[in-house]
């Protein structure tokens, strides 16, 4: 056991993290995200190798593991990476052109499914057995997330269809763990400048506590999605995503109270990271399927 | 990462699994929570017998994938875990281990590993506690020794203790965090007075320890006189850091035995209670990751944890008084009964939020020393 990052795996993040910076450097967040724009980012993110990050090195890939992908997801939630990520992510392979980002693919989830205007295929669906002619747009909370809603539940629960697909769980948590760090060192940057009261507003102990437990949370998350994608369970990936759910909701309220009057504008960056993060803790396993799926595992003797 | 166990791991968990088989029915019945020299001689007992195994230094030497199993597999077998050996081997011996010399580290590593010696903590005073640096108990050189008076309060086993990791004033003058020393102090030694006090639960697991002009010759000092709270800082990272993890593997236990006490007892079909339960999985599962987490980045730096394990207090203290929560739904009348089941449990889980460092205190710690926001207020 050593349950560390590698020296290939810091240097991953840190290679990712520039890369993003270069693609999606935060003033992108003001232009409205439309289908060219979003097929230009694709291409730069397949070329990346963010796509095909996981294929064999024999069918063009990267070769890497889970573990290796959830770093790269954080550092994309951290920025607020738009466009659907990790159903495209996830069709490397087996759809045409997902690999290397020439096709956008999305994935139904419940009865929603995001950017399907702008995208090729929808995940699970080889062609048409999936309807979605009913899909009705809604006027989505999040800015950068457009969604439909399906005339009914997709059928099934297979991987793509019902979007009941544990890679699928464990990637949208590495991208809450991202949000939920970076609302956190939002926070405490803007506690350490802003002042009140002839002080910075972080060295109130009201204000200090908020962000103390901010940490906490990204903490417990980051060790959760780690050992995750580590062991592959699907158990512990359910809880995985149940606690990157909280610190990056959470996480990102609390920025926007840190923020004061200035949190609650359009301007600041912390009100997308909050939208971000009600989209993905809507997406399977919900907080309630998450704690059901942890529970049934107790209490049933071996122990 | 790696969250495998190497072959060479699995062997020693192995061999471990098949020497508590052999081991724990030989133990005697545990004793009454209120016989103090009876806990003693349990506890110093089974010391004693992990100590003719080979295992009596896993707390502190071994490799940490090696401590983590043996913490696993005894406490899945139910064997006893530190109980009065807890300042001993998890505080003021590798507080010793660390910084004492090769001298002080002869006198006092092997009583504690063989189970001959029991610890017990004095840093807490009636008017220091969260403010621990503005101890008052003073010590005065006087020859060979310091003569130290004062109190100390809330010092959990002094009853059954011989020494006690003393924290006493050596420079009154200096600023408060540079007058400080770490003095091993002989609990048989004239004018040192114990008065037990009686706790929530009803029993009388601390006490008031006063001290009258007690001689502590200088050779017990650990680390130079007045950098006692450096030496202290080394200490309560020990605590923070892994003395945790013990506990953390005996509340997974306990969360499988209410669950299944709730499968069986129809509150099972409760789903509030269910997710409950199911959200405590997750948690204390995430707290074992963080823990091998830590775990394996000591081993790689060879020193105590650093302040995450500020991190890890804070959340597991909150946890534990969650799971004797909802262990309280789960008996329903039977959490009135101090008889029941988990009761004494969830008594005793009020205390983690206070002992070892309040919750305000971690929290003022990660935000502080880890998140560097500025002192104060
Ligand atoms: C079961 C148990 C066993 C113990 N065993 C030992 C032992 O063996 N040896 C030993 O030395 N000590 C021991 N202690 C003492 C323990 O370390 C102290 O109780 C603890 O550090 C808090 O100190 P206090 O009780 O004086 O509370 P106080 O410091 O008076 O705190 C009172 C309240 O004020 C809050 N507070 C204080 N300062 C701040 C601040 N700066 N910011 C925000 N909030 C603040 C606290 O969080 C708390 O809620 C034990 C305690 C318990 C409960």
């Amino acid at each position: 056991m050593d349950f560390r990052l590698t020296e290939d795996q810091r240097a991953l993040r840190a290679g990712t993290r520039e890369l993003l910076a270069r693609l999606w450097p935060p003033e992108a967040l003001r232009e409205p995200v439309d289908r060219a724009r979003l097929r230009g980012l694709w291409r730069a993110l397949g070329d990346a190798g963010v796509f095909a990050l996981r294929l064999p090195e024999a069918a063009g890939g990267v070769g890497l593991g889970a573990a290796e992908a959830v770093l790269v997801f954080e550092e994309a939630g951290r920025v607020l990476l738009p466009g659907p990520l990790v159903a495209t992510h996830l069709a490397a392979g087996t759809v045409e052109g997902a690999a290397t980002g020439e096709s956008v693919v999305t994935r139904v989830d419940g009865e929603l499914v995001a950017w399907l205007e702008a995208a090729d295929r929808v995940a699970g669906d080889p062609g048409l057995d999936l309807d979605l002619t009913g899909a009705v747009p809604l006027r989505s909370v999040d800015p950068l997330t457009p969604l439909h809603r399906l005339p009914r539940p997709a059928a099934g629960g297979g991987a793509g269809a019902g979007g009941h697909d544990p890679a699928a769980a464990l990637l949208t948590a590495a991208e809450q763990l991202g949000s939920a760090a970076r609302t956190t060192e939002s926070a405490v940057r803007y506690a350490g400048e802003r002042e009140q009261f002839g002080r910075p507003v972080g060295s109130f102990q009201a204000v200090k506590h908020l962000c103390a437990e901010m940490l906490v949370r990204v903490e417990i998350a980051r060790v959760a999605v780690y050992a995750a994608a580590v062991t592959g369970d699907p158990v512990e990936i359910a809880g995985a995503k149940l606690l990157a759910d909280e610190a990056a909701v959470l996480g990102a309220r609390d920025c926007v109270q840190v923020y004061g009057g200035m949190g609650f504008t359009w301007e600041a960056e912390v009100h997308l990271h909050l939208k971000r993060a009600w989209t993905r803790a809507r997406t399977w396993p919900v907080a309630a399927a998450a704690e059901e799926i942890e529970a049934e595992t107790l209490g049933v003797g071996g122990g | 990462m790696e969250l495998t166990y190497t072959e060479e791991e699995e062997e020693f968990r192995a061999r471990l699994r098949q020497w508590l088989a052999r081991a724990l029915p030989a133990l005697p019945a545990r004793p009454d929570p209120g016989d103090w020299p009876a806990r003693r001689a349990y506890d110093t007992g089974w010391q004693r017998t992990l100590y003719e195994a080979g295992y009596g230094r896993l707390h502190w030497d071994a490799p940490p994938a090696q401590r983590l199993i043996f913490l696993e597999e005894t406490e899945r077998a139910g064997a006893p875990y530190v109980g009065a050996n807890f300042v001993g081997l998890l505080h003021a011996g590798p507080t010793i281990a660390a910084e004492g010399t090769d001298e002080q580290r002869a006198r006092w590593l092997e009583p504690v590993l063989r189970g001959d010696e029991v610890w017990c903590q004095g840093f807490s005073e009636p008017g220091a506690g969260s403010d621990l640096a503005s101890l008052r108990t003073r010590a005065v050189r006087e020859g060979d020794d310091y003569l130290v008076t004062g109190s100390k309060v809330w010092t959990s086993h002094a009853e059954i203790a011989d020494w006690c990791e003393l924290l006493v004033r050596t420079d009154p003058t200096a600023p408060k965090h540079r007058g400080i020393s770490w003095l091993a102090m002989p609990m048989d030694a004239p004018g040192v007075t114990v008065r037990p006090l009686r706790t929530l639960t009803g029993t009388a697991e601390f006490a008031e320890v006063f001290l009258d002009g007690v001689r502590v010759p200088l050779a017990n000092r650990i680390g130079a006189e007045n950098d006692g709270w450096r030496v202290t800082m080394v200490t309560l990272a020990f605590e923070r850091g892994t003395a945790f993890a013990g506990e953390v593997v005996a509340c997974r236990r306990a969360l499988e035995e209410i669950a299944a006490a709730a499968r069986a007892g129809g509150q099972w079909d409760d789903p509030v209670l269910r997710r409950t339960l199911g959200r405590l999985n997750a948690e204390f599962r995430a707290l074992w990751r963080l823990i091998q987490w830590n775990a394996s980045k000591a081993g790689a730096t060879g020193g105590p944890p650093g302040t995450g394990g500020s991190v890890l207090k804070l959340r597991y203290s909150r946890a534990r008084q969650e799971l004797y929560e909802a262990a309280a739904l789960v008996a329903g009348d039977g959490g009135l009964d101090l008889d029941g089941r988990w009761t004494a449990d969830r008594l005793t889980s009020l205390s983690y939020t206070i002992a070892a460092g309040t919750s305000q205190i971690q929290r003022n710690i990660i935000a502080e020393r880890i998140l560097g926001l500025p002192k104060g207020g």
